[in-house]
């Protein structure tokens, strides 16, 4: 039993915390939201050079070869300055799946994720509107109990605005004949573990994001001051964000047990995925709430760098399966006659 | 990261298992807050400590086993889901203990660890005063050091277990000229010394959990002191650390009440589910459980790595208390109209404990540092927030 990260695995999410907080800066999120793409090639770039477009891709694709728990820290960062940037999605998503899909497609696709020259996206079911689908080169796309892959060429797309200016969101039909890169019981395992992948990437971003929401609102209330004192020193105020510290604090274990159980494969990945994610969300959308009520009516405008990662945590909370869909999940088995609960269950592969 | 346990680990898991199957009562002991439940608690803890099973986390050469927090974690989901009874000594065993280990002098080890350890001796707190609750530093109680010994004067109260106890241990203004945190010093008063008046304080259910203790020119030898004269505060927080971290609140209580409250659900569904947020409620609390376990978990391989223990550790009291709360509240809602009947009324069949735990969980967020005060812990030592 070591439920903790390597010196490495530490070391690494530090280095790329720092890069991330120095480059993806509010202002820098801002000004490529005023870009026709609302993506940054340039930073793009820079993040495949540190190989963190290829993490996940194997080394003989010209990747790291790492796992869904080597990645997981670096998503947590990718949460904290609310990057853009559809990395999370290729590391924990497009990238596993390829590897999981195999052949040729993977050898066409993986080397060139890694080399930061193609983007891939995954676009399930479940998730009706598919992620940075306009900046990629090749979807991979669930239609029935089939996987298609399409390039860009081969779909047209509708722009789905959200209410996180980060988001780029799209229907995509296919316009062409695509071939089908799985189908039967292959695409439906592939498709599960994209689908809990994409929820783990999601719940290791809303760590971060609660944690970048709480340093704001700490940082805000220390230097406010009404009634001579800033405003941080009352109880009332104190007590909200001590709130959400607490349930943050509470949300990481359950992801990192989560991620874990995906990178062994384990048949309680799934199960352990939805814990993760209904945890980490509800911590974030927490800090959001008392976020916001701490930076008073600062905090209502657009103006004030909250709104970039409150908005995220949002949208996060319903996308890649919605508290609903991990609750019911949780409760199939837990409710089931003779489930194995308790402590002794806890760490049970 | 590796969530599987050793072989080491899993042999130790089915040595106590077994051991406990062995060994804990068919019949539940009665209640430690009574004289017959109390005397029955002691002889368990004697029957504990000879399988060596009283305080897995001792050194060997203590009567323990060494155990380190994993072990202890796994040692205390066996008690749990065993059903074993509760630890009447768990003031001494688990908040003075560790802090004698710690500042006690070889002679008062030697006096004092193996007579805790065989449930001979057992161990009340002595903390609050009547004008000392939250604030502690407010203490009042004097100890006038005359000659070998000290002469204490003043009142405690809220002192758990201290109706039955051997002994009590406790922080007395030694300095009449101080304030707050300093000139206190921490002593071990036996609770048989002449001048001591205990009145029992019924708690919520009717028994007195806790006490007053009247100090009326009681004497005290000096080597009951344990650390410095005047030290007594950080000695204090040492065996408070101990109160707030893992060795109290281990997460096996919690999953095992989670469990039940699952099963609980599933037995009385038909009925549970006419009111949409129970299972919500029970779904939560399952998941809360498993979260404080985990949490847990990487905390003490952490620190078995040879981390320390960080601020954040303050959140723990906070999760673990409302969680308790939750929990049964959840329960009382599904058992409806039976919720308020005593396990003994003769139609409450199938209520089981949870109207006692409903009780109890409504101390969680009072004692030990209420709620409201770790709040502000977490909001000023770990978040950095300003005072």
């Amino acid at each position: 039993m070591d439920f903790t990260f390597t010196d490495d695995q530490l070391l690494f999410q530090d280095s790329v915390r720092d890069f991330l907080v120095n480059e993806v800066t509010p202002e820098r999120i801002r000004q490529t939201w005023e870009t026709d793409s609302g993506r940054d090639e340039g930073l793009w770039a820079q993040l495949a050079e540190l190989g963190l477009t290829g993490m996940t891709v194997p080394e003989a694709h010209g990747g790291l070869g790492m796992s869904e728990l080597d990645f997981v820290l670096l998503a947590q960062e990718c949460g904290y300055v609310a990057l853009p940037e559809p990395l999370v999605h290729t590391a924990m998503v497009a990238a596993p799946l390829l590897n999981d899909l195999g052949g040729e497609l993977a050898a066409e696709w993986s080397p060139r994720i890694a080399a930061g020259e193609a983007k891939v996206v995954v676009g399930l079911q479940q998730n009706a509107l598919v992620e940075d689908a306009h900046v990629a080169d090749l979807l991979i796309l669930q239609r029935g109990g089939d996987l298609i892959a399409a390039t860009a060429d081969q779909v047209s797309l509708r722009h789905n605005e959200s209410v996180d200016p980060s988001r780029k969101l799209y229907a995509a039909e296919v316009t062409a004949d695509t071939p089908v890169v799985a189908s039967g019981s292959n695409a439906a395992a592939a498709i599960a573990d994209s689908f809990n992948r994409g929820a783990l990437g999601a719940a290791a971003q809303a760590l971060g994001l609660a944690q970048r929401m709480v340093d704001l609102s700490v940082q805000y209330t220390s230097e406010r001051h009404q009634f001579g004192k800033p405003i941080g020193s009352f109880q009332a105020v104190k007590h909200h964000m001590a709130d959400v510290a607490v349930r943050l604090e509470y949300a990481k274990a359950p992801v990192h047990r989560a991620a874990y159980a995906q990178a062994h494969r384990q048949a309680v990945a799934a199960h352990a995925i939805s814990h993760a994610k209904l945890v980490a969300c509800e911590a974030a959308n927490l800090a959001a709430k008392h976020s916001i009520q701490v930076h008073g009516a600062m905090g209502y405008t657009w103006e004030v760098d909250l709104h970039i990662f409150m908005k995220k945590a949002w949208a996060l909370a319903n996308t890649w399966g919605d508290a609903g869909f991990h609750k019911s999940r949780i409760a199939e088995r837990i409710f089931a006659e003779g489930a194995a609960l308790g402590a002794d269950a806890t760490f049970a592969a | 990261m590796d969530l599987a346990y050793t072989e080491k680990q899993i042999a130790f898991r089915e040595e106590i298992r077994s051991w406990l199957a062995d060994n804990v009562p068919a019949e539940p002991l009665a209640s430690f807050d009574t004289e017959e439940g109390f005397r029955q608690h002691r002889e368990w803890e004697a029957q504990l400590n000879v399988g060596r099973w009283g305080m897995v986390t001792w050194p060997e050469a203590l009567g323990g086993r060494g155990c380190d927090l994993i072990e202890w974690l796994i040692f205390e989901e066996e008690y749990y889901k065993a059903r074993a009874p509760l630890r009447v000594n768990q003031n001494g065993i688990f908040l003075l203990g560790p802090t004698l280990m710690e500042y006690g002098t070889e002679e008062q080890k030697a006096r004092i660890l193996p007579k805790m350890a065989n449930g001979e001796e057992v161990w009340a707190q002595g903390w609050s005063e009547p004008n000392a609750g939250s604030d502690m530093a407010a203490i009042r109680s004097t100890a006038r050091l005359e000659g070998d010994k000290y002469v204490i004067n003043g009142q405690k109260t809220w002192s758990t277990r201290a109706v039955w106890a051997d002994w009590c241990f406790g922080m007395f203004r030694t300095d009449p000229e101080s304030e707050r945190h300093r000139g206190l010093t921490f002593i071990l008063v036996p609770l048989n010394s002449p001048g001591i008046t205990v009145r029992p304080i019924p708690q919520l259910d009717g028994l007195p959990g806790f006490a007053e203790i009247f100090f009326d020119n009681v004497e005290v030898a000096v080597e009951n002191r344990l650390g410095d004269e005047g030290a007594g505060w950080s000695v204090a927080m040492a065996t408070a650390g101990f109160e707030r971290g893992l060795m109290l609140r281990s997460p096996a209580r919690f999953q095992e009440t989670a469990r039940r409250l699952v099963n609980l659900y599933t037995a009385n569904r038909d009925s549970a589910d006419s009111d949409p947020a129970i299972k919500d409620a029970v779904l939560r609390a399952y998941l809360d459980a498993e979260s404080y376990c985990m949490t847990t978990y990487q905390t003490a391989c952490r620190l078995n790595k040879g981390g320390k223990i960080g601020a954040e550790s303050s959140t723990n009291k906070i999760f673990w208390s409302e969680l308790d709360q939750a929990m049964h509240a959840t329960a009382m809602s599904i058992l409806g109209a039976r919720a308020e009947l005593l396990p003994h009324a003769p139609d409450a069949q199938g209520v089981g404990a949870w109207l006692d735990g409903w009780l109890f969980s409504q101390s969680g967020p009072i004692y030990a540092g209420t709620n409201e005060v770790q709040r502000n812990i977490i909001a000023e030592r770990m978040l950095g927030m300003p005072r």
